[in-house]
C-alpha cells in the first residue's frame, strides 16, 4: 500500500502544481506510515520529485501520450494504482486533471473530493477540508470507500521540500484503440505567458474600462508583473475579451497570490470565483463598489489615471529590485 | 438523436450561504432554487439540436419532489419529457450511478451535463457516468457540433482551448460558451402552460454506493477592513513590504 500521485508536466518539465501535489502526497504518506509514488508522463527530470519526498517515480514514456488524453491517462493511472496497491491517490485541480479524475473515480469505485485546501484533518476516518458553494463555504468531507482520490486546489497547500531519493522505474501501461476514441485535433493556446490557472498574479478588468480598446494598459500592467490577464463576465459576453478570460462562479476560478481588479464592481458571482486569491487589490472610481468590502488594498480612483501611474511605479520598482 | 440533459437544482447564484444543524447542513431557508447555470447552457444547446437537427430532448434530475419546479422550468424552456429519480442526492458518485441507469434505460445518444454544480462543486457526475457507461466524454465543453454519429467539440484548457473529434454515444460536461449568453431563454407563458402537460416520470433509485459525505461546514473567516491608499507609491510599498505579493 502506498500513496500514488499524478504529476503533470509540460514539454517534459513538471508544472508547479506537480510539485504541490508531490509535497501533499508525501505528507499524507508520512501520516499514514507509508511511502509516496508518483506517476509521470513523458517527464524528463523525474529524479527531482525526490526533493519533495517522493521515493519512487513510475515514468511513462509514450509518443501516443504526448498530448493529454483524459481516457488514456485515466487508464494508465488506474493501472499504476493497481500495480502499487495504492489506496490514496493525489491529483491537482488543473483543467486536465479535473477531466481525468472523475473517470478514474468511476473506474476504481473510489470516492473523489476536489478543491481540497489542506492536509487531511485525519486519515482514519479520511477527512479533508475543501471549498464548496462556489467558495462561499468550506466542507469537511469524508471519503468512505477503500480507495480515495483527493484533488488539491492550486496554490493552497504550497510546495514543501522534504529530501529523499527517488528511484525511477519505466512503466508501460497497456492501452488500446478505445482509449483514443476522443482525439485532439487542434490546440490553441498562449505560449510563454502566464495562465489564469497557474499565475502568481492575475490582473483583471471589468466593464469600468469602457471598451476593448482600453485593454492595452491592462496588458501592460500584466506584462510588468508577469501576470495573467482576466476579466468579468459581461466583458467576455460583450466580446471585448475572449471567453477563456472570464473568471468567477460561471467562469474560471482564480487562486493566485495577488488579484488586481480594475473597474470591476464585485458582484457576488464574481467574488465567488476569486475569493481564494490571497491578496486582493481593487481599483474603482466608486467608493461604494462592493468589491472594496472583499479587498485587502484599494484605491478609489479613475482607472485611466491610476493604472498608467501604477505601471510606471512598478517599472521603477522592478528596476530597483532586479 | 436522443439527448438527455442532466439538470441539477441549485441555489440562485446571488444566495447567501448559511449552515444549520450545528453546521452539518446547508440552510435552505429563504433560498431560491434554479437550474444550475452550466446545465442551462447545455439545455439551450440541446434546444438548438432539437430545432435544427430534430433531436428529442429529455431532462433528468436526481432529487425529491422539491426539485420539480426547477424541472418544470426546463420543460417550459422546451425539453420534451422529464425523468426524476426519486432520491435525495447523497454524493456525486451516487448521482452518477442513478443517471447512468437512466441513460442505459433510455438509450440516449448524447448526454449533456454541466462541468460542475455551483452548490457542492463536485465536478464529477458526468465523468463518473462516462466511466460507468464506457461512453466518450468531453469535459469543460464550450462548443459542440454533431454530424451523424460524429461529434466535434471544443473544450477549455488552461491557457486556451482544444478541438476534439469523437463519436456518439457521448457525454459532455458543459459550461458557458456552449451557446451565446443572448441565446438563453426565459420561459414564456405558452411554454409554462405547455410544461404542465408534459410527461414527468418518477422512477425509484437503483442500488448504489455513496462514496463521500460532508461531515461539517464552515464559513470563510470574516475579512479584515480594506486598506485604502491614495497613491500608487503607497500601494506598491504595501504590496512589497506588508503583503509580500510582489
Ligand atoms: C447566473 C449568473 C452568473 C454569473 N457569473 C459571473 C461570473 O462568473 N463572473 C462575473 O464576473 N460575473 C458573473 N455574473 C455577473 C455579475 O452579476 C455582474 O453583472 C458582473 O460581475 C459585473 O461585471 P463588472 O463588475 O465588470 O461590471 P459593472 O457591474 O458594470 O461594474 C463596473 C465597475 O467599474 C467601475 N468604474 C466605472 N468607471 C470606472 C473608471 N473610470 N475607473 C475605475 N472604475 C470604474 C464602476 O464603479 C463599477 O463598480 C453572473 C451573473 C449571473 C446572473
Ligand atoms: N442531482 C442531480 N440531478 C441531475 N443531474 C445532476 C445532479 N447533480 C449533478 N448533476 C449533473 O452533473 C453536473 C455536475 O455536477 P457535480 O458533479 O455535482 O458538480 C451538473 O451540472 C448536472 O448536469
Amino acid at each position: 500500500m502506498s500513496v500514488l500521485v499524478y504529476t503533470e508536466s509540460e514539454n517534459g518539465k513538471f508544472k508547479k502544481n506537480a510539485l504541490e501535489v508531490a509535497s501533499y502526497a508525501s505528507e499524507i504518506a508520512k501520516q499514514m506510515g507509508t511511502s509516496a509514488t508518483a506517476i509521470s508522463f513523458n517527464a524528463t527530470e523525474n529524479n527531482s520529485l525526490g526533493e519533495y519526498g517522493i521515493s519512487k517515480v513510475l515514468n511513462v514514456t509514450d509518443d501516443k501520450l504526448k498530448t493529454f488524453n483524459a481516457k488514456a491517462y485515466a487508464d494508465a493511472v488506474q493501472q499504476a494504482v493497481e500495480k502499487e496497491g495504492a489506496k490514496v491517490i493525489i491529483l491537482s485541480s488543473s483543467t486536465d486533471t479535473k477531466y481525468l479524475a472523475p473517470l478514474l473515480a468511476g473506474h476504481l469505485k473510489a470516492g473523489y473530493i476536489p478543491n481540497v485546501v489542506g492536509a487531511p484533518q485525519s486519515t482514519s476516518p479520511f477527512i479533508v477540508k475543501r471549498t464548496t458553494f462556489s467558495n462561499k463555504g468550506f466542507a469537511f468531507s469524508e471519503i468512505s470507500t477503500e480507495t480515495k482520490i483527493v484533488g488539491v486546489s492550486n496554490n493552497a497547500y504550497g510546495i514543501h521540500e522534504n529530501k529523499t531519493t527517488a528511484t525511477v522505474e519505466n512503466f508501460s501501461p497497456t492501452l488500446n484503440d478505445g482509449d483514443f476514441s476522443t482525439k485532439s485535433i487542434d490546440i490553441d493556446k498562449v505560449v510563454g505567458k502566464a495562465t489564469i490557472a497557474d499565475a502568481d498574479i492575475v490582473v483583471s478588468g471589468g466593464r469600468g474600462l469602457k471598451g476593448p480598446e482600453n485593454w492595452g494598459m491592462i496588458e501592460e500592467l500584466a506584462d510588468v508583473l508577469g501576470a495573467a490577464t482576466a476579466c468579468s463576465k459581461p466583458v467576455s459576453d460583450l466580446g471585448w475579451r475572449p471567453h477563456g478570460e472570464h473568471v468567477g462562479q460561471t467562469g474560471k476560478p482564480v487562486a493566485s497570490n495577488l488579484y488586481i481588479a480594475i473597474g470591476i464592481s464585485g458582484a457576488i458571482q464574481h467574488l465567488a470565483g476569486v475569493s481564494s486569491s490571497k491578496v486582493k487589490v481593487v481599483i474603482n472610481s466608486d467608493p461604494e463598489a462592493p468589491f472594496f468590502k472583499a479587498a485587502d488594498y484599494g484605491i478609489v480612483g479613475d482607472a485611466f489615471e491610476v493604472v498608467p501611474q501604477l505601471i510606471e511605479k512598478l517599472k521603477e520598482f522592478k528596476a530597483q529590485n532586479a | 438523436m436522443k439527448i438527455l440533459v442532466c439538470i441539477s437544482n441549485v441555489p440562485d447564484t446571488t444566495s447567501k450561504i448559511n449552515f444549520t444543524d450545528s453546521d452539518t447542513k446547508f440552510d435552505t431557508n429563504g433560498v431560491q432554487f434554479v437550474i444550475n447555470p452550466n446545465d442551462e447552457f447545455g439545455l439551450t444547446r440541446a434546444m438548438w439540436f432539437k430545432e435544427k437537427q430534430n433531436a428529442t430532448v429529455h431532462i433528468a434530475t436526481v432529487g425529491d419532489v422539491s426539485v420539480e419546479p426547477t424541472m418544470r422550468k426546463a420543460l417550459a424552456i422546451g425539453a420534451d419529457e422529464a425523468i426524476r429519480v426519486n432520491a435525495v442526492p447523497t454524493d456525486g458518485f451516487f448521482v452518477a450511478q442513478q443517471l447512468a441507469n437512466v441513460v442505459k434505460d433510455g438509450a440516449y445518444d448524447l448526454v449533456i451535463a454541466g462541468r460542475e454544480s455551483i452548490d457542492y462543486n463536485g465536478a464529477m457526475v458526468p465523468g463518473i457516468m462516462a466511466s460507468l457507461l464506457k461512453m466518450n466524454f468531453v469535459n469543460t465543453c464550450i462548443s459542440l457540433e454533431i454530424d451523424g454519429t460524429n461529434a466535434t467539440a471544443i473544450r477549455e484548457i488552461d491557457g486556451g482551448k482544444e478541438k476534439l473529434s469523437t463519436t456518439l454515444p457521448l457525454i459532455i460536461g458543459g459550461q458557458k460558451g456552449l451557446v451565446q449568453e443572448s441565446d438563453l431563454r426565459i420561459p414564456n407563458m405558452r411554454g409554462i402552460m405547455m410544461a404542465r402537460q408534459k410527461k414527468l416520470t418518477v422512477v425509484e433509485p437503483v442500488e448504489g454506493i455513496t462514496a463521500t459525505k460532508d461531515t461539517k461546514f464552515e464559513k470563510p473567516a470574516a475579512k479584515g477592513a480594506v486598506k485604502l491608499v491614495t497613491s500608487v507609491d503607497e500601494l506598491v510599498k504595501l504590496l512589497h513590504e506588508e503583503a509580500k505579493a510582489i
